[in-house]
This record gives structure tokens, C-alpha cells and sequence, in this order.
């Protein structure tokens, strides 16, 4: 028997929830990272499963670029939270509100 | 195939659950490897040999180590383990649980409500990757060089340390 | 020649503009120079233009300017253009001859005063506008001039602006004539919407044709114009204005509210006679308010002690006299006395003038006297101004022009026994409140000293003035002296002649005798109170009636509890202005929305992931499942 894809977007669709409560319950910046990278990997999932299915290379050349923006993206935001860390002693994102109002 | 599919399935779940519940960052990353070693296994079942070595190797092998580097880096020691026991109550979770419940009962609804689409189970060489990518998705490889080299630039800013005005020895009175 | 008539509006409004934008670096010469010989050229060259007008008339006695289109839309274009026929080279020649000699009179009287340029300028405006509206061959270039001689009258009233008095006297008068101002706005747009068009001598020949004698629409118009005539000719009921109008300079009293502006009533129901005509109940209308007036405003000047008061009263009395006139269809006798009129209540307030300067601003009767002998011009100006007012028989202008009308008055087919009797009785108490005037304030002793002498710039035109005021009558001789219809005959190719019930010389003879009697009579009751003081004022001073007549009928009273006092109680309850406080209203709204939206700005990462979470679920739902 084969699988199907809605399994799989499924999973990836569970996966990328389970992320976004990660982003929204935690207050530690660096585990909301975290959680976004659950997020990227669960969309990658997506892509690489559409392009199984359609027996094509597409999904994974799309996986790919993911890839390839989530290793920026973390790069520069840990280099972002090392300063942040450095200059307010504390990882709490709640206490980062200066743009409020 | 199926077996090893729902296996990887579950435990990539189990260990999504458990990245987001630690106290402790270190664990949590770890949990997230797991994770991601599980997901490439699917990519692997789905006939991506070329997506789940990529993910083994970048995402599991390049960015967590970088993540941990940079906890360790930032050294948090035990008082910040009891600060994010505080944090962390079991009444947080009530609202961004009902939200994602909702989200995923009308993902399910989408998905479900359609004919199944089965995969057939084919492999997709690297070299048809490598084919794709070069020829139809040049454009998208010269973006992500330059992303990943605004990144660099980005990364070497933030990581640079100012030079302090007061010489060293005279650091000690008001830090 | 007649080609010259647009250069007689044009020179002083050119002249206005000269010495509001660079008055204030002319001299006094310069500024005076300008400002009275702008009006002394239109002057000469109204009298070019009359003298071509009668020896050549053109076709129809009418001569039309057009000057250039100001309005074309949908067939309504009224155009600037200048309408001359003899009823407006009457009028023309008044302001601008009066004018010009109450321009000389006002460069002595106002020569040391602050303003000196301005006030040329207002003066300037204002006959500049005063010749717009006579000239004007459509009525809405008429009530350009309208408003503009009711603008000029607010600036001039108030010129000494800095005593408040003024300016409240000014306001009262811009008020009560913008009341019939805006009657007569709604009759032209009744004129433009039923006839589609303002041109007045379309007006005139078109009425007849599309409204029946009497109709309600003819009615209505001719009321509305005539609200618009009641107040700028201060009528009842809305002559309030004009005793107060008194606060401005004496020459504004003389060229404005004696000789010019007040009698653009007058004009105007001359100019609309037709329409009038075709509204019959109106035109009786118009004879009734004009004898209630006269009378009103007689009894009311019998018991002021202000001069010019007296006068102001008188002229208003007057003007009465010329709506009788135009009420039973004399309108020619009207134009005639309104032109005797002009010459004597001009002199009459000039002559005042320069008593109260030479008094140093005195204006109470009660304190001057005895100034016969030291100012003797004057005195013998004045007295022929007041005789000329009185009317007193055959030497007079006076007596020709007011017998006219109290003979129209009896035997004109609109006409009537009361009216006559109204007028007769008016020109008694005529005769007494003036020579109580002349009396009080130049026989007896002297109670205030002299300051100032008067010049020739003053005197001169008084003296033009006097012989007008007596030999003006003798171009219109009655048919018991001589037939002479000079006037009647020039004006008869403008105006419809007035219709007699066949009357015969002999009734005129014993009529016109009758008002000569009662003028002397009232002379000789005015002598025997004042200066026999046989029976003596005092006694009557302190009663309820003289007080009044002081009032001018209690007029002021009523006004003020009828439209005054309820004005300011409903301007205090809106003090807050609740219309305000809808827009106020919008405003709090969107603050207080803004102040909501604000609130979700947290500047938390984790509150802006929830927003995004929430935001999905909404979009998938709707585009989803709905």
C-alpha cells in the first residue's frame, strides 16, 4: 500500500503547529527560535512530500532554498540574540516591548 | 514502508512536543535533532534521498550545532533554569493550544475532504535534483548567494566586539 | 457723448481703489484731490450726458452700455451693463452732484482727522456703488450695488470705530437692511425661476404677459422687493436703523441716509413699477406703509433733542412721503420730491454739521442757541433747508415738490381720503418739529461758546445747496401756477404717468392752499412754543406719550424682546456649539479607535505570533469555508 499525500501534510501541518504553540508559550528567545525552525523543517516536509508525489525534483530544490534561508536566517538571529544577551541580561522576549504603543 | 513511515511520523511528533516543553535549552535542541533525524527518514520513505541527506547534513549537522554553540555561548547557568520553571505555567498553554486546535481541525477538513492522492513510491536521483536546480531555479541559487552573504555580513556585524573606551585594568569600578 | 456714461461709476470706484491700496502715502491734499475730484469729474460729466440725453435723445429714451457678460448659463446671462432713460439721469445727477458737493464739504470737516483716506476711500466706494444700482440695467447687477452702498454704510457709520457705540450702531444697521435684503434676494430668484431673466426691461414686458393682475406669484415678488425697499429706505417696520446711523460723520449722515442710499428704495419701485402695477394690493400696501410711516416718524422727531436725531427722523418721514407717492401711482411726483428732497436734507444735515463742529461736538439741541448772529451763513442756509422741509408755500422747492403728492394723494384713482389726510397732517407736524429745530438751535441765548469757524469749503456748498433747495421746485409748476411740467415730462418716457380721477384746476388751487395754510400753521405753533414759549415744553416732557415718541414708537423695545433677546438666549444655550460636537464627535471617535488599536501594539513577539495565528484561522475560515 502506498501512502498518501494528505498523510503527509498532515504531518507537516501537525508539526508546524506544534511550532507555533512553541513560539506563542514560550518566553525564552532562544527556544522561540527553536520553534521556528520546527516550523521551516515541518514546511519543508510539505515541499519535499507535493514533489514526491508529482514524481518531480521540484520539492526538493524548493527544500533546498529553505534550507539554505533557515541557515541564514539562524546565523544572524543568534548573532541577535548573543548582543541582545550582552546588553540586557536576559533571554525574556516579553521584556524586549520598546516598541510598544 | 508504511511501519517505518508512522514510526518516523510519531516519534518526529514526540519530539517536537518535547523541544518546546524542556527547561533546559541544551535538551531541547537535542530533542529537535531527534526530530529532524525522524523527518529525514519520511523524506527518505517518500523517494528524497538527496532532501534527507541535505537535512542530516546542513540542518541537523550545520544550524543545531550552531544553536548550541551559541547557548553555550551564552551561558546560562542554574538561576536561568529556575527562571524558566517560573515562566512556563500549565495556564499558558490553554490559549495557543484551542488556536493551533482550531488551525489543525480545519487543515484536516482541507486535506480530507478531497480524493486521496497516493505516492508512488520513486526515487529521485540527486542528479535530476541537480538538473532542476541549475536550470530551471538558476535565478533562486543567485538569490540565496547573496542571501547567505547578506547573512554573513550580518553575522560578522553583530558579532563584533566593540572596542571599550576605559583600558581594562579600570573595568572593575562600575561594568 | 453717451459713450462716456461707464467712465461715471468707473472714476470713483478706480479712485477707491487708488487710495485704499496707496492711501497711505498721500498727503491730505492729494488723498482730497483724488477723492472729491474723481466725483466732481463723473459730476461734469453726468452733466455732458444729460445735456446730450435731452438735446438728442436716442431711440425709446434709452440708452444701454454693455460693458461685458458676467454670467452665461442656461440662458440666464445678465450682463454689466449701464441702462440710461431719464428715471436714471435723475438719480445719476443727484449722487453725483450732491455727492460732489458733500465731497468738498467733508474735505474741510474731516480734515484733522485719523483716517482722512479711508474715509475718501469708503466715500468713494460708496457713490461709486450708488452708481452701479442706478445705472444698473439688470437687478442683479442692481444688488451688486445694493449690498455695496449697504457695505459702505456699515464702514462709514462705524467710522470712528474706536468708540464701540459706533460699531454697534453700524452692525444695527447692516442687520435690519440685510432682513430686506435677503426679501429681496428670494423675489429675484422667484424672477429668475418664473420669468428667466433679471433684465429689467424684459422684466417689464414680459410680467404683463405671464401673470394675471394680481396673481399670487406677481404679489409675492412685488412684497418681496418691496421688504428689500422698507429696509434700505428705513420703513416701517424696518427703520429702526436710521436714527442710530447718526453716529457716523455728519457728511456720511448727508450723502447716505439723506440723500443716496435711503432712496434706493425708491428707485427700486420706480424702476419696477410694472410689477407693481400688476400687484395692485402690494402698490396699496406700499402707499399705507409710507403714510404710517411719515407719521410715526413726525411724532417721533417732535421730542428728540439730538440735531441730527431730528433730522434722521425727518428723513425718514420723507422718504414716507415718496413711498405714498409710489403707492397710488405718482411715481414721477415720487422721483420729483425724492430730487428736492436730496438737495434740502442734504443741506439740512451739512448745516448741522458744521454746528456741531463749531460747537466742538455738541449735538443736543437743548445746548445751543443763540447762534444767529455768530454764524450768520449758516444760520440763513439752514433756515432755507427748513423751510424747503416745511414747505412752506410758493417760495420754497419743498412746496412744490410735497403739494405734488398730497394732490396725487387725493386725486390719483389709487388714491384716498386718508391718505391725503395722513400726508396733510404729516406736513404739519413737519412744519412744527423743524422750526422747533431752527429755533432751539440758533435763537434764544447762547449757552455753548464757538471753536471753530467754518471755511468756504463748507460754506460754499451750503450755499449752492439753499438755492437749490428754493428755486428746484419751479421745473415742475402745478397747473394752478403756470403748468409747467418740465420734470413730469422728462421723467414721462420712464415712468407710467400717474392715472387722475379728473379733478378740476380749481380743487388743485384749493388743495394746494390748504397745505400752505397748515405749513404756515405749523410755523406759527412752532414760533409760539419756542419762542414766545407761550406754552412751554417742559410740561409735556415728562409724560408717557413724549416719552414715547422718544422712542421712536417703542420700536427698539419690541425689536429687542421680539428677535434680540431670544437670538442671544438660543446663541447661550448652543454656547457649546452642539453642531460642533458632531465633528468634535468624529474626531473622539477615531482617537478612541486609535487608542483601541494601539493597545494590541505590545511590542511582544509572542503576542504578535498569537495576532498571526488568529489572523490564519480567520483567513482560512472565510476563504475556506465560507
Amino acid at each position: 500500500m502506498n501512502i498518501s499525500l494528505e498523510i503527509n501534510l498532515a504531518l507537516a501541518g501537525i508539526l508546524f503547529l506544534i511550532g507555533l504553540i512553541g513560539v506563542m508559550v514560550r518566553r525564552n528567545i532562544v527556544f522561540m527560535l527553536m520553534s521556528i525552525e520546527i516550523m521551516l523543517n515541518a514546511s519543508g516536509l510539505a515541499f519535499v512530500a507535493a514533489g514526491s508525489k508529482w514524481m518531480q525534483a521540484d520539492g526538493q530544490v524548493m527544500f533546498i532554498f529553505i534550507l539554505t534561508m533557515a541557515a541564514a536566517e539562524v546565523s544572524v538571529a543568534l548573532a541577535l540574540i548573543l548582543k541582545i544577551f550582552g546588553r540586557t541580561k536576559t533571554l525574556d522576549a516579553d521584556l524586549l516591548d520598546k516598541m510598544k504603543g | 514502508m508504511q511501519v517505518a513511515f508512522y514510526i518516523s511520523a510519531v516519534i518526529a511528533v514526540l519530539s517536537s512536543v518535547m523541544v518546546i516543553t524542556r527547561l533546559n535549552a541544551v535538551h531541547a535542541l537535542l530533542y529537535l535533532i531527534v526530530s529532524l533525524f525522524s523527518v529525514a527518514v519520511i523524506f527518505f520513505i517518500l523517494g528524497s534521498p538527496f532532501a534527507a541527506a541535505l537535512e542530516v547534513i546542513i540542518y541537523a549537522g550545520a544550524i543545531m550545532v550552531l544553536f548550541v554553540f551559541a547557548v553555550m555561548l551564552l551561558n546560562l547557568g542554574q538561576e536561568a533554569k529556575a527562571e524558566e520553571k517560573k515562566l512556563l505555567s500549565g495556564k499558558l498553554w490553554i490559549g495557543p493550544g484551542i488556536l493551533s486546535l482550531i488551525l489543525l481541525v480545519q487543515l484536516l477538513i482541507i486535506l480530507f475532504s478531497e480524493n486521496t492522492n497516493e505516492i508512488s513510491v520513486h526515487a529521485i536521483s540527486p542528479k535530476e535534483v541537480g538538473i532542476t536546480l541549475f536550470r530551471k531555479y538558476l535565478l533562486g541559487v543567485e538569490l540565496s548567494g547573496m542571501l547567505l552573504m547578506s547573512g554573513i555580513v550580518g553575522a560578522f556585524y553583530f558579532g563584533e566586539k566593540k572596542k571599550k573606551s576605559k583600558h581594562r585594568f579600570l573595568q572593575g569600578e562600575n561594568n | 457723448m453717451l459713450n462716456l456714461l461707464w467712465i461715471v461709476p468707473a472714476l470713483p470706484f478706480l479712485s477707491f481703489l487708488i487710495l485704499a491700496v496707496l492711501g497711505k502715502r498721500f498727503t491730505l491734499k492729494a488723498a482730497s484731490i483724488l477723492g472729491a475730484g474723481s466725483i466732481g469729474i463723473s459730476a461734469f460729466i453726468t452733466l455732458l450726458i444729460g445735456i446730450s440725453f435731452i438735446s438728442n435723445p436716442p431711440a425709446d429714451h434709452i440708452f444701454v452700455q454693455t460693458l461685458w457678460t458676467w454670467i452665461n448659463v442656461a440662458g440666464f446671462n445678465p450682463s454689466i451693463s449701464f441702462y440710461l432713460d431719464p428715471l436714471s439721469i435723475v438719480f445719476m445727477f443727484v449722487v453725483t452732484f450732491v455727492g460732489f458737493l458733500i465731497h468738498l464739504y467733508s474735505v474741510e470737516f474731516m480734515y484733522e482727522e485719523e483716517g482722512f483716506t479711508r474715509f475718501f476711500a469708503y466715500m468713494n466706494l460708496f457713490v461709486g456703488s450708488m452708481l452701479t444700482l442706478v445705472l444698473a440695467d439688470n437687478l442683479l447687477l442692481l444688488y451688486l450695488g445694493w449690498e455695496g452702498v449697504g457695505l459702505c454704510s456699515y464702514l462709514l457709520i462705524g467710522f470712528w470705530y474706536k468708540d464701540s457705540v459706533n460699531g454697534a450702531a453700524a452692525q444695527k444697521a447692516f442687520i435690519v437692511t440685510r432682513v430686506g435684503d435677503t426679501a429681496m434676494a428670494i423675489g429675484l430668484f422667484l424672477l429668475v425661476a418664473n420669468l428667466g431673466t433679471l433684465n429689467i426691461k424684459d422684466i417689464l414686458s414680459k410680467a404683463p404677459e405671464t401673470w394675471a393682475q394680481g396673481s399670487s406669484l406677481a404679489t409675492a415678488v412685488a412684497l418681496l422687493l418691496l421688504g428689500g425697499a422698507l429696509g434700505k429706505s428705513a420703513q416701517l417696520p424696518l427703520q429702526t436703523w436710521l436714527p442710530d446711523a447718526m453716529a457716523g460723520p455728519s457728511p456720511v449722515s448727508a450723502l447716505i441716509h439723506a440723500a443716496t442710499m435711503v432712496t434706493a428704495g425708491v428707485y427700486l419701485i420706480a424702476r419696477t413699477n410694472a410689477l407693481f402695477i400688476l400687484a395692485p394690493d402690494v402698490q396699496q400696501l406700499v402707499a399705507v406703509i409710507g403714510a404710517a410711516t411719515l407719521l410715526v416718524a413726525g411724532f417721533s422727531a417732535l421730542t428728540q433733542h439730538d440735531i441730527k436725531r431730528v433730522l434722521a427722523y425727518s428723513t425718514i418721514s420723507q422718504i414716507g412721503y415718496m413711498f405714498l407717492a409710489l403707492g397710488v401711482g405718482a411715481f414721477s411726483a415720487a422721483v420729483f420730491h425724492f430730487m428736492i428732497h436730496a438737495f434740502f436734507k442734504a443741506l439740512l444735515f451739512l448745516a448741522a454739521g458744521a454746528v456741531i463742529i463749531s460747537l466742538h461736538h455738541e449735538h443736543n439741541m437743548f445746548k445751543m442757541g443763540g447762534l444767529k448772529t455768530k454764524m450768520p451763513l449758516i444760520y440763513w442756509t439752514f433756515l432755507i433747508g427748513s423751510a424747503s422741509l416745511a414747505s412752506l408755500p410758493l417760495i420754497t422747492a419743498g412746496f412744490y415738490s410735497k403739494d405734488l403728492i398730497l394732490w396725487t394723494a387725493w386725486s390719483g384713482t389709487k388714491g384716498s381720503t386718508w391718505l391725503w389726510a395722513a400726508g396733510l397732517f404729516g406736513a404739519f407736524i413737519t412744519a412744527i418739529y423743524t422750526f422747533r429745530m431752527v429755533f432751539i438751535t440758533f435763537l434764544g441765548e447762547q449757552r455753548t461758546e464757538i471753536s471753530h469757524t467754518s471755511g468756504n469749503l463748507i460754506k460754499v456748498p451750503l450755499v449752492i445747496l439753499a438755492v437749490l433747495s428754493l428755486i428746484g421746485g419751479f421745473i415742475e409748476l402745478p397747473g394752478t401756477l403756470g403748468h409747467l411740467p418740465l420734470f413730469s415730462g422728462f421723467l414721462e418716457n420712464a415712468l407710467p404717468s400717474v392715472s387722475l380721477t379728473g379733478k378740476s384746476i380749481l380743487q388743485e388751487g384749493i388743495f394746494q392752499i390748504i397745505a400752505g395754510i397748515t405749513a404756515l400753521a405749523g410755523l406759527y405753533i412752532s414760533y409760539l412754543l419756542y419762542v414766545r414759549r407761550n406754552i412751554s415744553e417742559e410740561r409735556f416732557s415728562k409724560g408717557a406719550l413724549h416719552r414715547f415718541f422718544y422712542s421712536g414708537w417703542g420700536f427698539d423695545w419690541l425689536y429687542d424682546r421680539l428677535f434680540v433677546k431670544p437670538a442671544i438666549f438660543l446663541a447661550y444655550i448652543n454656547r457649546n456649539d452642539f453642531i460642533d460636537l458632531f465633528y468634535n464627535g468624529i474626531a473622539a471617535v477615531t482617537s478612541f479607535i486609535h487608542k483601541l488599536l494601539s493597545k494590541t501594539q505590545t511590542g511582544r513577539l509572542r503576542w504578535y505570533a498569537m495576532g498571526i495565528a488568529v489572523g490564519a484561522i480567520l483567513t482560512i475560515t472565510i476563504i475556506v469555508f465560507l
